[in-house]
């Protein structure tokens, strides 16, 4: 008897787990794939934490978007292409509009979702992480990717590496490595620093980690005897830790790494604790610290005790959240000042990322001066932004420690353009001809 | 009552030998291909629920029918054969890189000789099949050591594959073609002309492929060939004064599993993640493949399927639960309890039926036949 009302009630269960619960109409509703499990988690809880924050104020403070309630649903990936896949076919549907568009936070998915959101006409906000080359709206009509890429990170991590050494005719002769998540996003800035290492004479060596990314004891062995002159370091998660600790167990100086913005938050350096002192990375423009947000963020949503943010509260990473959720909906926003005040559709989404345009006012008044330059999109730039500083860990609090960088875009550009087109070519794709589009 | 073979004669050799030799057991199989070829395409095409919106068919029927016919594959190395496999992930791998390969156009630089040698992209079909007889062919490669070592240091022996192929498909840049990220893009899905891009196609697509292979399989293995892999399986020694040749039984086993493997590697790349890293092909898929076939039962086609879907829907479903029933609970929790529960799962099942879901069928349809008069 029990095991037949056990298995009517699991029966019961399931049944309810597919039929999709009854949703309000003027709902916006926003997707997010997060991994709060796993060798990623460290990295990925306070992304998640300020996504789903900002969100919640848009709520509480302003009743939604000009109205329109966000209703927002989270999807653990494990940082799992399969599993990634299967979440974005879980939320693409969801709402009344479906979903308003993706943040994977992960290279490999935004790589599987690049081919899947044609089709389903969702938008990719990939905020300085994904596919390099679809900066090109021609060719990748769905990607943003929005602030910088993995090629602007090479290029502006050389510029300081030229700016420490007195210039880039210093750079000559010298040796850069580069230790490297061993997976697209740790490859992806190969090819625009083996292009600036042709332009600049600095002898380039690439050093792959294997997933996850908790042993490095050869890699590091490797750099004690080649001794290179700066280490860039293109981790994630745990393996952005251990690496610190390795190169203080063979005794490289913490000042010569040089960290992506990925590889430049707490969840980072905490874990090693002192030896972490004096380690750089860069900054997608937005460092730690507390904004004008952050007092409207605490106000409205974390004294309430609605907000997801724990210790991680203006963390590098939960700041990243929050910025990645506004330009989100400020994206939304565009689109309804076309096509009215209510749930878009990704297609409206994507109208609204191309026609984004933020000035300094408009970021001061969303609480973001500091955080943000004035950023401005378009059917043909999908990033907006060529810009990114660097800061340093004190051993307690990070410090920004150098001005803007703009990436050169005369050495990128080709790349961009080669690359979106060699894709377009494979796939059989016609570009956009975005003199034509409105 | 219903399930009993009274009154249905033979009265002819290819009666006896059908692959389903009962009636009731034919007709159940055509219901079933009915349902998988008419009535999801149907009801997907209407938007009836549960197919109202393409999940169904993309996140949970697409990768259960690639992942069962991986399955079907490991099972006849492992579950026929009685050969330890850890390997699987790799011979996906091969059927994947392979396939993508022909379909790109294949150049090798022979600077020595002066020439290069090229084949232009073949057609998607061939491509796939190819992938698949490239795994076949590393596969009995690597089915040598086989003939030497047993159990577990043959597993061993295929966990050296493993790692192998993740290093080759990382590290070697030829087999991707050069991209810049090492992540390569199935080429667009064209068999002779037809384009395969819907999700209705794309799961019909999948679906041939898996009925085809799971026919083959099933008749292979009931065939000449099948029993000298049991008769290898259940006792080597006494199979080798039988007269069954080691070297054949064990290569085949190896050659036609991988083929399979490699074949459903090339399926998983194309449809269902179309844009792919050596990560998607690692170890763990070779353990969930391998889990699969124990779970759903050694030596048995249809226990590919229900390992296969066991394996793959339940975690699936179990993350939905919480939220389907409004249960106010973190992402992290249900995919910690996602763990505990199908791990539990898995072992009280172990425990009380050892021999997986198959087993628990055809004990099933002993009580069928008996009832309603059971002892």
């Amino acid at each position: 008897m029990i095991r037949k009302t056990l298995a009517v009630a699991a029966f019961a269960v399931g049944a309810m787990a597919v039929a999709a619960p009854a949703m309000a109409q003027n709902e916006q509703f926003l997707p997010s794939l997060v991994y709060r499990t796993g060798a990623y988690a460290p990295n990925g809880i306070p992304f998640a934490n300020g996504v789903a924050d900002y969100w919640t104020l848009i709520n509480e403070r302003d009743g939604g978007i000009n109205g329109v309630k966000i209703v927002f649903e989270e999807c653990e990936t494990g940082y799992a292409t399969d599993k990634g896949v299967e979440c974005y076919e879980r939320l693409k549907g969801k709402g009344p509009t479906g979903a308003g568009y993706f943040s994977p936070l992960s290279t490999g998915i935004t790589f599987a979702l690049t081919e899947k959101v044609p089709g389903d006409k969702i938008p990719l906000l990939t905020l300085g992480y994904g596919r390099s080359e679809s900066r090109d709206g021609s060719v990748f009509p769905w990607n943003f990717v929005l602030l910088g890429s993995y090629w602007t990170a090479a290029d502006v991590a050389i510029q300081h590496i030229a700016k420490e050494m007195g210039g880039f005719d210093k750079l000559k002769g010298k040796k850069i490595s580069l230790v490297y998540h061993d997976s697209p996003y740790g490859k992806e800035p190969i090819p625009a620093l083996e292009a600036r290492a042709k332009k600049d004479g600095f002898e380039f060596k690439a050093i792959p980690v294997t997933h996850p990314g908790v042993e490095q004891k050869s890699q590091w062995l490797a750099i004690r005897q080649d001794r290179p002159d700066y280490v860039l370091l293109w981790g994630w998660g745990v393996m952005n830790s251990t690496s610190i600790k390795e190169a203080a167990a063979v005794a490289y100086p913490r000042d010569k790494m040089i960290g992506v913005w990925w590889s430049g938050a707490e969840p980072d350096v905490t874990p090693a604790g002192d030896q972490a002192t004096g380690y750089k990375a860069l900054l997608l423009q937005h460092p730690a610290g507390k904004f004008g947000v952050h007092g409207e963020l605490e106000k409205h949503v974390i004294s309430k005790g609605k907000g997801a943010a724990k210790d991680d509260f203006a963390h590098v990473l939960y700041n990243r959240g929050v910025l990645n959720s506004m330009l989100g909906v400020e994206a939304i926003r565009t689109a309804q000042k076309k096509f009215g005040n209510k749930p878009m559709t990704g297609e409206q989404v994507r109208w609204g990322f191309e026609n984004l345009n933020l000035t300094a006012e408009r970021i001061k008044e969303l609480g973001f001066e500091g955080m943000l330059k004035p950023i401005k999109l378009s059917c043909q730039d999908h990033q907006g932004a060529d810009e990114a500083r660097l800061h340093q860990w004190t051993g307690k609090e990070w410090k920004i420690i150098s001005d803007f960088y703009t990436a050169d875009r005369s050495i990128l550009d080709p790349m961009v353009k080669d690359t979106a087109a060699k894709y377009a070519a494979d796939k059989k794709i016609a570009p956009r001809d975005c003199a034509k589009e409105s | 009552m219903l399930y009993r073979e009274v009154g249905q004669f033979k009265t002819t050799y290819a009666a006896d030998m059908a692959m389903f030799p009962i009636r009731q057991d034919r007709v159940a199989l055509w219901l079933v291909l009915l349902v998988a070829f008419v009535g999801i395409p149907m009801l997907s095409a209407n938007q009836i629920w549960p197919f109202g919106s393409d999940y169904l068919l993309r996140a949970i029927l697409m990768p259960f029918l690639i992942l069962a016919l991986a399955a079907i594959g490991v099972n006849i190395l492992v579950g026929y054969c009685g050969q330890i496999s850890l390997g699987s992930g790799a011979f996906m791998a091969i059927g994947a890189y392979s396939a993508y390969k022909f379909g790109t156009g294949v150049s090798f630089p022979l600077p020595f000789a002066g020439f290069d040698v090229s084949i232009p992209p073949l057609p998607m079909l061939f491509s796939i099949l190819l992938g698949g007889l490239m795994a076949a062919f590393v596969g009995i490669l690597f089915g040598i050591p086989s003939l030497r070592i047993k159990g577990l240091y043959l597993a061993v022996a295929t966990l050296a594959a493993q790692f192998f192929f993740d290093w080759v498909f990382i590290r070697v840049k030829w087999f991707t073609n050069y991209t810049p990220s090492g992540s390569v893009n199935a080429p667009e899905l064209n068999f002779f002309g037809f384009l395969v891009n819907s999700s209705i196609e794309k799961y019909l697509l999948c679906l041939i492929f898996v009925t085809v292979f799971a026919f083959i399989a099933k008749n292979l293995v009931r065939g000449n060939l099948g029993r000298q892999w049991r008769a290898i399986r259940d006792m080597d020694i006494a199979a080798e004064l039988m007269g069954i040749r080691p070297l054949y039984a064990k290569l085949t086993a190896f050659a036609v599993s991988s083929f399979i493997v490699g074949v459903a590697g090339a399926l998983w790349a194309f449809i269902y993640l179309g844009s792919w890293e050596p990560l998607a092909f690692s170890i763990d898929r070779s353990f969930q493949l391998l889990f699969m076939v124990i779970i759903g039962g050694l030596g048995s086609i249809l226990g590919s399927f229900l390992g296969a879907a066991f394996i793959l829907i339940l975690p699936i479903m179990l993350d939905q639960v919480p939220h389907a029933l409004g249960v106010p609970i973190s992402v992290e929790t249900v995919s910690h309890l996602v763990f505990i529960v199908t791990g539990s799962l898995i072992c009280y099942l172990l425990i009380v039926e050892p021999h997986g879901f198959a087993q628990l069928w055809s004990t099933a349809k002993e009580k069928l036949r008996l009832w309603p008069y059971p002892y």
